[in-house]
């Protein structure tokens, strides 16, 4: 009996719920994060609200997109860091920076939605070029596109002005407020990392998600039943590169420039790193990762100073973090927390069992 | 061997044939799993392909439905050459098919992958909406779990369905949507006697307007649900006709009893 092995379980499609379902459906662990996320600017100080947890959500988007194609779709591409620095380029070309001979200026509501059709279109023709490719080949090929994209952007500078890019990039102001200030910035970057994760959440369950799920693990059945699998394929690269591609434009936001290095193979990697870490079955995981991964990177200079290292070798540590969670949990951090969750849920039962039998018993 | 052509006179309007193969052949390497098969099935016509392991039949299945693309030959289906569209486009014409070797979604339940199989020949493929409650596919779904006799069961998960089971749903997913052609790849292999009647009973009882081919190495399931028979061995076709006329054919009889086959 051969049938398809799945890798991860199918999320089933769930018929259209109402809001209070919905909400109603949710455990308390995911309340509770909810609410310190809305009132964090009270309990955090900028540093941490910004540098910290809105870069992280940042980061955690773009590995979302990674993760949507890696765990529904079985697909591991690398262009999602790529799409995301090509947005940022976009916005800072068709907007406003620094660099004012190559700048158009256009206003926000012009380069923000040109800046995300252009870089999901990229995305989308990554995809179909590396489609028809499995495993391995998949990364060596969207790799590929990605240094092809780091150099363009090193060496090319009537565009991408070259090796130092572009600077001066802030975020707009509307509706009377300056979102590039702390508290703003937190809550926008809050709105679009919920939004995403809503969307990967509702898509995974809607025919498309769910289609996807089943091209991960029998295409050929797929194709038997009628669905064309490389083009649903290519339809979940430019749904990825659409996260990507808003999760750039408020990279570049954040750090106010873009060069050549925000796509480097560096980030590149790094990507696979936070979403693997994180953990690639749940839409959740890419944004535990992302907060590991910002925590690691900023405080590890203090932690490796401590324990006697070079403070600058981050890298180090963050490699070894990600080979001891890959040993102990393929399922990265998500997968940790889900055992200890049925461990603890297990051993409550299996104490109330003995209550009941030493209750029973005189 | 003598080909002998004696449905040819029931198939004389060729061009109205729900399948049609042209010298259709198929190489893997030197192996010539099927080669130069011609053969015509009209529309609503039920047929057997009878032939001992490794004869070619399911690289006949594979080569009409697209899996393998054949070395040689013409396929027409309903008229039109599908010779070289993808097997999704052919699906989507209304051809079906069943596997040898159960092809399922073991993460998922009964009904969902039932679901699953009636989106892939509908529009909206790609929708990113949730189904309703009242979804009119989720209701196809569910009543093509009831004909396959497997209500009890529908929100297990497959992975965890007896062998029977499994080959049931199987056939569910080839009865989604439209069909107007289904290829049964050895349906009742494996299956228990009354599995089998089951099996008959669903055979019998489809829509006269769908035909079907059937591999089917049990004869007395195979003749009671067909109405002609065609014969293969070492990938080529030997004789046709009908169950009456092959089951008393000294040259069937002397392959089928001598090639290990019951
Ligand atoms: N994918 C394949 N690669 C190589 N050889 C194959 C493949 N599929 C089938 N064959 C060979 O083709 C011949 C016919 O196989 P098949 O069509 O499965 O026979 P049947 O279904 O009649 O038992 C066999 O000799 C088999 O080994
Ligand atoms: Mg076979």
């Amino acid at each position: 009996m051969a049938l398809a092995e799945p890798r991860l379980a199918i999320a089933t499609p769930r018929p259209r719920e109402g809001l209070s379902e919905v909400i109603a459906r949710q455990g308390t662990a995911f309340w509770i994060v909810a609410a310190l996320l809305l009132v964090m600017p009270l309990l955090a100080n900028p540093f941490w609200l910004v540098q910290i947890l809105a870069y992280a959500m940042i980061l955690g988007m773009i590995a979302l997109s990674l993760m949507f194609l890696a765990g529904y779709g079985g697909i591991v591409s690398l262009i999602q860091m790529t799409v995301a620095a090509f947005a940022a380029y976009l916005v800072a070309i068709f907007g406003d920076s620094a660099i004012t001979q190559i700048s158009l200026k256009w206003p926000w509501w012009t380069a923000v939605p040109v800046a995300i059709l252009l870089a999901t279109v990229f995305g989308t023709l990554g995809g179909a070029l590396s489609v028809r490719t499995e495993g391995i080949y998949t990364i060596m090929i969207t790799l590929a596109i990605g240094s092809a994209f780091y150099y363009l952007t090193l060496q090319n500078y009537t565009i991408f002005n070259g090796f130092s890019g572009f600077n001066g990039v802030l975020p707009p102001a509307f509706l009377g407020i300056d979102w590039g200030s702390t508290v703003p910035f937190y809550y926008l970057t809050l709105g679009c990392a919920a939004l995403a994760y809503a969307v990967v959440v509702y898509v995974s369950r809607a025919p498309f998600g769910l289609a996807l799920q089943g091209t991960r693990d029998n295409p050929r059945r797929m194709a038997a039943l009628g669905f064309d699998v490389v083009a649903h394929r290519i339809a979940a690269y430019a749904f990825a590169a659409v996260i990507a591609a808003f999760a750039g434009v408020l990279l570049v936001w954040y750090q106010r420039q873009v060069s050549p290095g925000t796509g480097g193979v560096g980030p590149v990697v790094d990507m696979l790193i936070i979403a693997v870490v994180g953990g690639l079955s749940r839409p959740i995981g890419p944004f535990i990762g992302a907060l590991v991964y910002v925590l690691l990177r900023t405080f590890s200079l203090d932690l490796l100073d401590w324990v006697g290292f070079e403070g600058k070798r981050y890298q180090l540590l963050i490699g070894l973090g990600f080979l001891v969670i890959v040993l102990f949990s393929p399922d990265g951090l998500i997968g940790i927390w889900q055992r200890l969750r049925d461990r603890y849920r297990k051993s409550r039962e299996t104490q109330a069992a003995q209550m009941r039998v030493g209750g029973g018993s005189p | 061997m003598s080909a002998v052509p004696s449905l040819e006179r029931l198939n004389t309007a060729s061009s109205g044939n729900a399948l049609e193969l042209r010298g259709v052949s198929r190489l893997f390497g030197a192996l010539a799993a099927l080669s130069d098969v011609t053969l015509s099935v009209r529309p609503g016509e039920r047929r057997a392909v009878l032939g001992s392991n490794g004869a070619g039949k399911t690289t006949l299945f594979n080569c009409v439905t697209g899996d393998f693309s054949p070395s040689s030959g013409v396929i027409r289906f309903f008229g039109e050459d599908v010779t070289t569209f993808p097997p999704h486009e052919r699906i989507r014409r209304g051809l079906r098919r069943t596997y040898q070797i159960s092809s399922l979604f073991a993460g998922l339940t009964v009904v969902d992958n039932v679901y699953l199989a009636c989106r892939g020949v509908s529009r909206n493929r790609f929708s990113l909406r949730r189904p309703r409650r009242d979804d009119t596919l989720q209701h196809a779904a569910e009543s093509l779990v009831d004909a396959v006799h497997l209500t009890a069961v529908k929100d297990r998960l497959v992975g965890e369905l007896a062998y029977g089971q499994q080959r049931q749903l199987e056939i569910a997913l080839a009865l989604s949507g439209a069909p107007r052609f289904i290829l049964f790849d050895e349906p009742a292999a494996g299956l228990s006697p009354t599995e089998r009647q089951d099996l008959v009973q669903i055979l019998t009882s489809l829509p006269a307007h769908i035909g079907y081919i059937i591999i089917e190495h049990d004869m007395d399931v195979a003749l009671r649900v067909v109405e002609s028979v065609t014969m293969m061995h070492n990938g080529r076709i030997f004789k046709e006709g009908r169950p009456g006329e092959i089951e008393s054919d000294p040259e069937v009889q002397e392959l089928y009893l001598g090639g290990g086959h019951g």
